[in-house]
């Protein structure tokens, strides 16, 4: 049985793209209230990849079990998911993280109320540096500095995909590293120099790329 | 008139030559052509940029004598034992799917007057822009004792592949005890930290097959790359083992003798069982025959990476002197994306956008134990000049320094990635 206290800080790993409890929203990945028992790729207004609605096609559906073998090796189960992540070996990370997404579950065990939001990293942004349209060509070109690590196949060897995210997320991850909000120290130099027009750029372009 | 590569390789030099003369003619109409020289870190990203983004609109032929790019980054973890030497290998295949023309040949002469280059094989190949990325070659005379005649007895192993595979039977062959020495570079060199991640890997593989074995690294330059982590490092994983000897203590003094496998460090000299010689880089020889380097290296413009000798030659990577930037297959492959897009934007009319740069090196110390130094740069008018950096601390977690080597392969898949498609 996992401990879903431990289960809170396994989820930061996750919650980059991933939100769960009061006022999860489908970001990068989808919302993750009521995970358990929901059919894979089957919430409605999240992005997936083919397979992944391919496989709750046949049949697939999170339970602790399935959720458990996903969450070791994403791509074991389903090949070509988006979720770039490479997975959680520890067993009892896996437990802990299950337990806590439990608790925003209704599903097979039961749920306790959903508590406190996992959410993810969030900065201040003017609206208007939101809805700025960003030159998806120039963006190509700026895009070939990204994909020295980042693979345009969205594949994960170590360093995530980044390919088909939604803009305004795109938008907010980069601003988050150049105002060193988000930790790292590639990305914050890499974002630092980058304007905002450029950061739209950028996010028009890998919106678009499958 | 296309070079087709079955041609050239199936019927061999006549065949090749008599292809010669229609394609020399060929140049004034048609689609605009670019030639690449190197399929290295360099040469294949710009190869495989332009013709993607052309979208056919360009001709792009890339000139490689190797069946299999071995790339360097990443060949100290295969001494180390962390990888094998086929992780390391790289087909050309994947680039001739995607539109570039690959010829295996050797280039041996730009004529730049007809704007055509030379193949061993005899053909010449006519370009509108030129791109060379040959990497490096030696220094002649740079370390007393040695040349190339003696690279088997002492290796180099600073290009990639067979001397890479021999440097490392050679630390396997090592007697219980033995001694290991490097010749490490004077500046400018390829790969910065790259000696010193190779001393660590070596340490990492003599700790747990020989473990009383000794390292020694003859060093002309008083300081080095990293050198606090490594030294660190050094410290707490191979306590005893390594002997640094910089240039106040002599290191600068060297001289070999390959056949007696000596070495002699300020007039002392030592018997070793392996050594390796890495001598004063210049630039890869055809960029000196095509009359673009100035000393050892081919200086080149920032902004887009044409030669100052002009000509419609541009020089990538290790080859050309451009300011900042460290020689690095993160450098060469940034630099490439730069050019491709001018040179395309030069013979297409496609929008140039503003150059940008940038590089990160990571290097392993023991297993899980990586650090990184990276730096972004912009084109002046004098150089590539340096904007920002950060450096891996001293002292870090083992989290962190594990998280570092993880992205290091992602990283390296991602590298490869782009270079091959
Ligand atoms: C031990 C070691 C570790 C390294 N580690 C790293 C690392 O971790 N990260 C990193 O970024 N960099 C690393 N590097 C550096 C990196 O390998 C080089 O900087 C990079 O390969 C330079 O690219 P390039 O295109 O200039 O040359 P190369 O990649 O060397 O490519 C040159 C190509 O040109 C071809 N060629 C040469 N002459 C001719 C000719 N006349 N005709 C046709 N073809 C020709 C060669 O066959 C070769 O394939 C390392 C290097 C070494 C030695």
């Amino acid at each position: 049985m996992g401990d879903p206290a431990l289960g809170a800080a396994v989820f930061k790993k996750c919650q980059s793209c991933h939100q769960v409890g009061d006022q999860a929203k489908n970001r990068v990945g989808p919302q993750l209230n009521d995970i358990l028992g929901r059919t894979a790729g089957g919430l409605e207004g999240a992005k997936y990849s083919k397979s992944m609605i391919q496989a709750g096609q046949d049949g697939l559906v999170w339970s602790e079990d399935t959720l458990d073998s996903f969450l070791e090796s994403p791509k074991s189960l389903v090949a070509k998911t988006r979720m770039s992540f490479r997975g959680l070996k520890d067993p009892e990370d896996r437990a802990n993280l299950i337990a806590y997404l439990r608790s925003f579950s209704k599903g097979p065990i039961g749920a306790s109320s959903m508590q406190e939001t996992g959410q993810g990293i969030d900065i201040k942004l003017d609206p208007s540096v939101l809805a700025m349209v960003g030159d998806a060509e120039y963006g190509e070109y700026l895009s070939s500095e990204c994909l020295t690590c980042h693979q345009s196949s969205g594949s994960n060897d170590g360093i995530p995909g980044i390919t088909a995210w939604p803009t305004e997320d795109f938008v907010i991850a980069m601003h988050a590293y150049k105002q060193k909000v988000r930790s790292h120290p590639v990305m914050q130099m890499m974002a630092g120099r980058l304007s905002d027009e450029e950061i739209a750029a950028l996010a028009a372009y890998f919106s678009n790329l499958e | 008139m296309k070079l087709n590569r079955r041609v050239l390789i199936g019927s061999g030099a006549a065949a090749a030559t008599a292809l010669a003369a229609p394609m020399a003619f060929a140049g004034g109409h048609g689609k605009p052509r670019v030639v690449v020289v190197g399929g290295g870190a360099g040469g294949a990203t710009a190869a495989r940029y332009i013709a993607k983004d052309s979208k056919g609109a360009v001709d792009v032929t890339l000139i490689e004598p190797s069946r299999m790019y071995y790339t360097c980054f990443f060949s100290n973890l295969y001494l180390g034992g962390i990888k094998t030497i086929d992780d390391l290998g790289h087909s050309y295949g994947t680039m001739a799917a995607g539109g570039v023309n690959v010829v295996h040949d050797w280039a041996v002469g730009v004529d730049r007057d007809a704007k055509t280059v030379t193949l061993a094989g005899g053909a010449s190949v006519p370009y509108d822009k030129l791109i060379l990325s040959p990497g490096i070659d030696f220094v002649e005379g740079a370390v007393a004792g040695w040349d190339l005649s003696s690279q088997n007895a002492m290796p180099h192993a600073y290009k990639g592949g067979s001397q890479t595979e021999l440097l490392k039977a050679q630390i396997a062959a090592m007697p219980q005890g033995g001694t290991f020495a490097m010749v490490a570079p004077p500046n400018p060199y390829r790969c910065p930290p790259g000696p010193y991640e190779r001393v660590s890997m070596v340490a990492h593989y003599l700790k747990a097959n020989n473990p009383t074995a000794k390292i020694i690294v003859a060093d002309p330059k008083p300081k080095f790359s990293k050198q606090g982590l490594f030294q660190e490092g050094w410290g707490k994983h191979y306590s005893g083992m390594i002997d640094w000897i910089g240039d106040e203590f002599g290191g600068g003094n060297v001289s070999v003798d390959p056949g007696a496998m000596t070495v002699t460090i300020d007039g002392e000299v030592t018997k070793v069982d392996v050594c390796n010689v890495i001598p004063a880089m210049k630039a890869g020889r055809i960029a000196e025959l095509a009359g673009v380097t100035d000393g050892k290296f081919a200086p080149v413009n920032a902004i887009d990476m044409s030669t100052k000798a002009g000509a419609d030659i541009y020089v990538l990577g290790d080859a050309s002197q451009q300011g900042d930037m460290p020689k690095s297959g993160f450098s060469a492959n940034s630099q490439a994306k730069v050019c491709a897009n001018a040179v395309r934007g030069a013979l297409t009319g496609s929008r140039v956008f503003p150059a940008k740069f940038s590089n990160t090196c990571w290097s392993l110390i023991d297993t899980n134990d990586g650090v990184k130094v990276g730096a972004t740069y912009e084109a002046t008018d004098e150089k590539i000049a340096k904007v920002d950096g950060f450096i891996s601390a001293t002292g870090e977690t083992a989290d962190v320094r594990k998280a570092t080597y993880e992205e290091s392969e992602g990283w390296y898949a991602g590298i490869t990635a782009d270079m091959f498609g």
